[in-house]
């Protein structure tokens, strides 16, 4: 009887511990501060997004077939599918760059590549994906233009979508390749082994056998390189141009939902004014599509994932 | 006139190994090992963990090759042919010289794209579908199969896995299959219908097989290999030699060296 009050008394909650409440607070509060600021990104979005509609002279109809985008003229037309399909168009161009680029390197690092290439590869990827953005956007205007396109092409202006998509795409490659590689490198060695000892070659295995298994993780690569090059901002607006109408003339200049905010945001547009508040308007916009892409990117990491074990 | 004179002296035996030592780097694996492999046998490797046996069955289809900084010295001579002359092709090696590893490793492909693969990558496209139930047939899997060949080959069970392993190395008709520990991911009965298995296959192949179980060796072999470490003066490396080799009656009632008595009859290892 004694003992067992004893053993009572030893197991009664007698210390408090602030220390874990404290901290359990703060890792608690930093969850959830992401969701917050989510939420009023959101919030301020929408809400300036409707001041934006609540203007008569936009109208719903008009912002999704106007074909000119001059929201600062004196009579401003609202089309935001001359911005979408320059931006669809630039994301294309940096995507047939950067998916055959990005992939055949992943492959190459994680089915060929020694060791000692794969340590100087890799590194100089990553050195590729730290460059800042704007530094790509004046190498697309003062070496790609003239260097390549301006060659190739004579007659094309001093901003166009083709420089601009190809500095796009040099900036995603690393992004590509890098989810790509591990995708790949996340397929079993059993897998490979189990290949090679039927006969197989290297270039079969890694064509028939380990890229199929890591397919799901390499259209996750695609999808979120694609939803990088659609927010892309810096280097379509330095190589880019704004030209403000509905075109899909590779050489002339375009104008994408990014660069057109970074315009009107520069200054000289009054607070309050619909031009301002179409700013929102496409940054929902903006956000809608990167956010769909990004969810489906998830969604095909996890439908297509095959499991192993 | 010398390389006929080899070949017949080779008839009986599917492997001669002369001499063979495996090293990584610096490391030595397994030194020194002489044997002779024969024809339409099954031939077990036991020892206890690190006595190189893995990486010696490794040798005979150069899978090691893919293992950087692998080297092998001394002779494997391949029905008269050194697979390790600089004129032999790894890739045409492995097609004669199946491997089975130790987990199931089924592609994540149907049952029937796991068969139809080793084919396509053999030229062996004429007849696919009677190919493909030769083999399945032959690795005792048909039956449980033929209603779902287009059913994920991840869906099956570990043994069915094995056996599927099996088949699709069986279907590019290899004559030698080399098996890394093939039951150790298994249970007794799937490991019971892999032994009865590789009675029915020795009939056609030869069969090297790798095992840490004792009574494998001594139920499902004709010949037994007893490999064991043995530490440097300094205590500083541990290198796989070669105890005994002999028929496995012999081996498991009367075995010539001490060392082979204890370890089978489980006084160390």
């Amino acid at each position: 009887m004694e003992n067992e009050n004893h053993l009572r008394s030893q197991l009664t909650k007698t210390i408090t511990r602030p220390i874990e409440k404290i901290v359990k607070f703060f890792i608690t509060a930093s969850a959830f501060a992401a969701i917050l600021i989510s939420i009023s990104i959101v919030f301020t979005l929408l809400t300036e997004a409707i001041n934006f509609f609540q203007d008569p002279a936009v109208t719903f109809k008009g912002y999704f077939t106007a074909t000119r985008w001059t929201p600062t003229f004196q009579n401003p037309e609202y089309g935001v599918i001359v911005l979408i399909s320059s931006t669809l168009y630039i994301a294309v161009i940096a995507c047939l760059i950067s998916f055959p680029l990005g992939l055949f390197s992943a492959i190459y690092l994680s089915e060929f590549a020694t060791k000692r290439t794969r340590k100087v590869i890799k590194p100089v990827l990553e050195v590729l994906a730290g460059v800042p953005t704007v530094v790509f956007g004046y190498f697309a205007l003062n070496w790609i233009t003239p260097n390549i396109i301006q060659r190739f092409i004579p007659g094309t202006g001093v901003f166009n979508a083709l420089s601009a998509g190809i500095a796009v795409g040099i900036m995603i490659i690393p992004t590509v390749a890098s989810i790509s590689d591990d995708a790949l490198n996340a397929v079993p060695n059993s897998l490979r082994n189990g290949s090679l000892a039927l006969g197989a070659t290297r270039r079969i295995t890694s064509l028939k056998i380990m890229f199929p298994a890591a397919l799901s993780g390499i259209i996750a690569s695609f999808i979120l390189g694609f939803s990088r090059a659609i927010g892309e901002t810096m280097i379509v607006t330095i190589a880019g141009g704004q030209y403000p109408e509905l075109n899909l003339d590779p050489r002339s200049a375009m104008y994408t939902i990014t660069s057109s905010i970074v315009n009107v945001s520069l200054g000289d547009t009054p607070h309050g004014t619909t031009a301002y508040n179409a700013l929102f308007a496409l940054g929902i916009t903006l956000f809608i599509m990167t956010f769909i892409l990004n969810i489906g990117s998830d969604y095909v990491a996890r439908k297509y994932r095959k499991e192993y074990e | 006139m010398e390389t006929k004179e080899t070949i017949q002296v080779n008839s009986e035996n599917v492997f001669n190994v002369e001499d063979v030592s495996v090293s990584y780097g610096e490391f030595v694996a397994i030194k020194n090992v002489n044997m002779d492999i024969a024809k339409n046998k099954i031939t077990a490797f036991i020892g206890p963990s690190g006595c190189g046996k893995s990486t010696l069955i490794r040798t005979f289809n150069r899978m090691n090759d893919l293992i950087l900084g692998t080297k092998v010295k001394g002779t494997i001579n391949y029905q008269g042919v050194d697979l390790y002359d600089k004129m032999v092709d790894p890739v045409q090696v492995r097609r004669r010289i199946g491997m089975v590893f130790q987990k199931p490793n089924p592609f994540p492909k149907t049952i029937k794209e796991n068969i139809t693969f080793g084919l396509k990558v053999n030229n062996m496209t004429d007849n696919m579908d009677e190919r493909v139930e030769k083999a399945l047939t032959q690795a005792a899997l048909w039956d449980e199969v033929k209603d779902d060949l287009n059913k994920n080959a991840l869906e099956l069970s570990g043994g069915q896995q094995q056996r599927l392993c099996i088949a699709r190395t069986i279907a590019v008709e290899p004559d030698t299959i080399l098996m890394d520990e093939p039951c150790s991911a298994l249970d007794p009965v799937a490991t019971k219908k892999i032994e009865d298995l590789m009675q029915e296959l020795v009939k056609e192949f030869s069969i090297l097989i790798v095992t840490h179980n004792m009574q494998q060796a001594s139920r499902a072999s004709d010949y037994c290999a007893f490999f064991t470490t043995k530490t440097s003066d300094d205590g500083k490396r541990r290198t796989g030699e070669l105890v005994e080799f002999n028929e496995t009656t012999v081996m498991f009632t009367n075995p010539e060296q001490d060392l082979t008595e204890q370890y089978i009859s489980g006084r160390f290892g």
